[in-house]
């Protein structure tokens, strides 16, 4: 089992973290999502990061407030969230959640949250590129790829191409969908329609993408946000693929290759 | 007597000019309703915005078709209008080719608005059959019906007589084709009109070339009316475009405040406000033209209804009623209708009608994903995404009238710090799991 220090653990010991890993309420609690918390930790570890949670001490960044219109709670989940990060003088996050990157890179820093901000994927190249984490083919080797671009990673913050390095290291085919990088299709769940039901319409926008994504014939479709992973799943098993379609976060990936 | 015409040309003329500017102001004006908004910053940044993407048309060619079909019409409608100046010169003194004198350039000039009218004309023609009988699905949405879809058409014959004017004018010109010096195109089409007497040819000419310059004035009159104010608002809205990254929504300043004094111990919540300090709280959100900002509606009048919003958005896609055009569409014609009322009444008189419900449904704005693709769709960057975010704001914080899954998304944020019920003193569980 992998030590998950706490910030306040941290603090007891004197210790500042290299880096916080900020969790996200999907990672935290959605039983999909948990298990790419846990493969990013393992990598982590294995680079030797030194990393802390703040644990029962985080709290939703205020992203679906935000886009569902809730300005009020929206704020005040940043400046409670902007409280406990400065006092713990966080410099620098990495969270596997486009949704919560997003909104503490760039939402965050008027409101008086100042922190660098990386997302997972990010983060995990730069370990690459710094000789601390080695990546390689193991089991996925061969294996046919397709990449859906989050559109709060993508579109939103033009991260097309740490989450596809990651990939190619894995010695795998990388194909892309007819709609990718800039043009990529959402998968659903943004705007805060995850917890909500759709309008009326002739079909789901998760069915649309994961046909678009079957499309490629891919082995596994591949994802860098857990709320897409949900959408995109439910939409394999939707189209009775799961038996040969997985879908996995580029963090899983890597960890999985290895058995991490 | 012979000056009569050069003054019937000054009246047409100026009474163009007149009924353009009047409409420009009028433009302004209704723009100006909008909220304050600062984008006076990274000047620099904003002219490259604007010199890449609305003069040099970048995101055009995103779609390669349409897009170097749109370039072919854009650089011959900027570089034919340089003979307009001509046109005007001679119209006003009585001359004939006043530019005659530069003798093999003069050639060279004509030659070359020959071939851009010929390549505009063909491209236009393109333009009506992808509308007309390919019928593009982006042009038959709902939102298309009537008067956008006579509008679009319109522009196109528009274009389509002004360049076969053009043309004609040049080919029954006797003393220029004589010259056999930048008649590439009229040439070709000279000999359609051989064996007629000269006067004929020269009503011909003559007729052509009052007809060109009026419909010019008459074109530029019908762009407040039309979806084709682009031409010239592609401009300021490229200019004035945010250069923030996409996913960055504007944190309200008025919502800071009150966060602000609610975190603040020492704030008294009785407190009197200040004094002086008589105006009503602002609103929160838009549910009229005037809540959104100037950029916004700056936007709204940019907009020419290409729909490649609407052809990117997911929503849309799958069937549901947003359309981020149409969201564009509604508010400019929501804030003509509000610019009349000020023309009819001097100032605003309530019409017990506003953006949000007659012209825009919460229906369209719950099916919102906000994932930008529309954003990044539009040629021109106009940014529906943050008006459905403005009326959403509206509605939830104004209204409290999200949908009902969203209520209950929105009491887990507060009461335990995520959009699902769980405790947050479990937030770690997963670690020994």
């Amino acid at each position: 089992m992998i030590k998950v220090p706490t910030m306040a653990e941290m603090m007891a010991e004197g210790k500042q973290p290299e880096v916080l890993f900020w969790v996200g309420c999907a990672g935290s609690f959605d039983d999909r999502a948990k298990k790419i918390t846990k493969a990013l930790v393992k990598l982590l570890d294995k680079a030797g990061v030194e990393f802390a949670v703040l644990g029962t001490e985080e709290s939703c960044t205020g992203d679906p407030a935000k886009r569902a219109g809730n300005e009020f709670l929206f704020q005040m989940q940043a400046v409670t969230n902007i409280e406990v990060l400065n006092a713990y003088e966080i410099k620098k996050i990495v969270t596997a959640c486009p949704h919560c990157f997003n909104t503490l890179k760039n939402e965050y820093p008027s409101l008086g949250g100042n922190y660098e901000v990386m997302h997972h994927t990010q983060f995990l190249k730069s370990l690459l590129e710094e000789g601390r984490l080695a990546i390689e083919g193991g089991k996925f080797k061969g294996k046919k790829i397709t990449y859906h671009d989050p559109c709060y990673l993508g579109r939103a913050n033009g991260v097309y191409e740490a989450p596809r390095d990651l990939i190619r290291k894995l010695d795998v085919e990388l194909v892309e969908m007819r709609k990718c990088k800039k043009a990529g299709l959402c998968c659903g769940a943004g705007g805060a329609q995850m917890f909500k039901e759709p309008e009326k319409g002739d079909k789901d926008v998760n069915i649309e993408r994961t046909e678009q994504a079957l499309e490629t014939q891919p082995d596994i479709i591949a994802a860098g946000c857990p709320f897409c992973n949900t959408m995109l799943t439910d939409g394999v098993k939707g189209k009775e693929k799961e038996a040969e379609v997985g879908v996995m976060d580029v963090a899983e990936l890597i960890a999985n290759a290895e058995d991490l | 007597m012979a000056v009569i015409p050069n003054i019937i040309f000054a009246v047409i003329l100026f009474a163009g000019i007149f009924f353009f500017v009047r409409n420009v102001r009028k433009l302004i004006r209704n723009i100006r309703m909008g909220k304050a908004t600062d984008r006076s910053d990274n000047k620099p940044e904003r002219f490259r915005n604007m010199a890449r993407i609305a003069l040099g048309q970048q995101k055009m060619v995103v779609r390669p078709v349409a897009g170097i079909l749109h370039i072919i019409v854009y650089l011959g409608f900027i570089i034919i209008n340089i003979e307009v100046l001509e046109i005007i010169i001679d119209g006003l003194f009585g001359t004939h080719r006043i530019f005659e004198f530069l003798g093999g350039f003069y050639g060279f000039l004509i030659g070359s608005f020959e071939v851009l009218a010929l390549l505009v004309l063909v491209s236009v023609i393109v333009f009506w059959i992808r509308r007309n009988m390919i019928r593009l699905q982006r042009f038959w949405k709902p939102e298309m019906k009537g008067w956008p879809k006579h509008d679009g058409n319109f522009i196109l014959y528009f274009e389509m007589v002004l360049m076969i004017l053009f043309l004609v004018m040049n080919a029954t010109d006797v003393p220029f084709q004589q010259m056999q010096s930048g008649n590439v195109v009229s040439g070709i089409i000279a000999p359609l009109f051989e064996g007629l007497p000269q006067s004929v040819l020269y009503t011909i000419e003559r007729s052509a070339w009052w007809l060109h310059i009026t419909g010019i004035l008459i074109f530029l009159n019908y762009l407040y009316y039309s979806k084709h104010l682009h031409i010239l608002l592609a401009f300021p809205n490229t200019y004035f475009a945010s250069l923030k990254p996409k996913g960055e929504m504007d944190n309200l300043e008025s919502v800071t405040n009150e966060v602000k004094l609610m975190m603040d111990p020492n704030a008294d919540p009785f407190a009197a406000p200040a004094e002086g300090d008589t105006a009503a709280p602002e609103k929160f959100g838009a549910s009229d033209v005037a809540d959104l900002s100037w950029v916004q509606l700056l936007g709204a009048y940019t907009c020419t209804e290409c729909g490649r919003c609407t052809s990117e958005c997911p929503a849309n896609q799958t069937g549901k009623k947003l359309s981020p055009r149409k969201i564009m569409m509604d508010t400019r014609d929501r804030l003509e209708e509000v610019g009349k009322n000020i023309d009819n009444n001097g100032t605003f008189v309530a019409d017990n009608k506003s953006l949000l419900d007659d012209y825009i449904t919460r229906e369209e704005l719950w099916a919102c994903t906000s994932c930008n693709a529309c954003v990044e769709a539009c040629p021109v960057s106009i940014n529906p995404l943050s008006i459905i975010l403005d009326m959403r704001r509206y509605l939830v914080m104004e209204q409290s009238a999200a949908p009902a899954e969203l209520n209950n998304m929105m009491t887990n944020i507060e009461n335990n710090g995520a959009p699902w019920p769980y405790n947050q003193m479990d937030r770690l569980n997963w670690k020994n799991e």
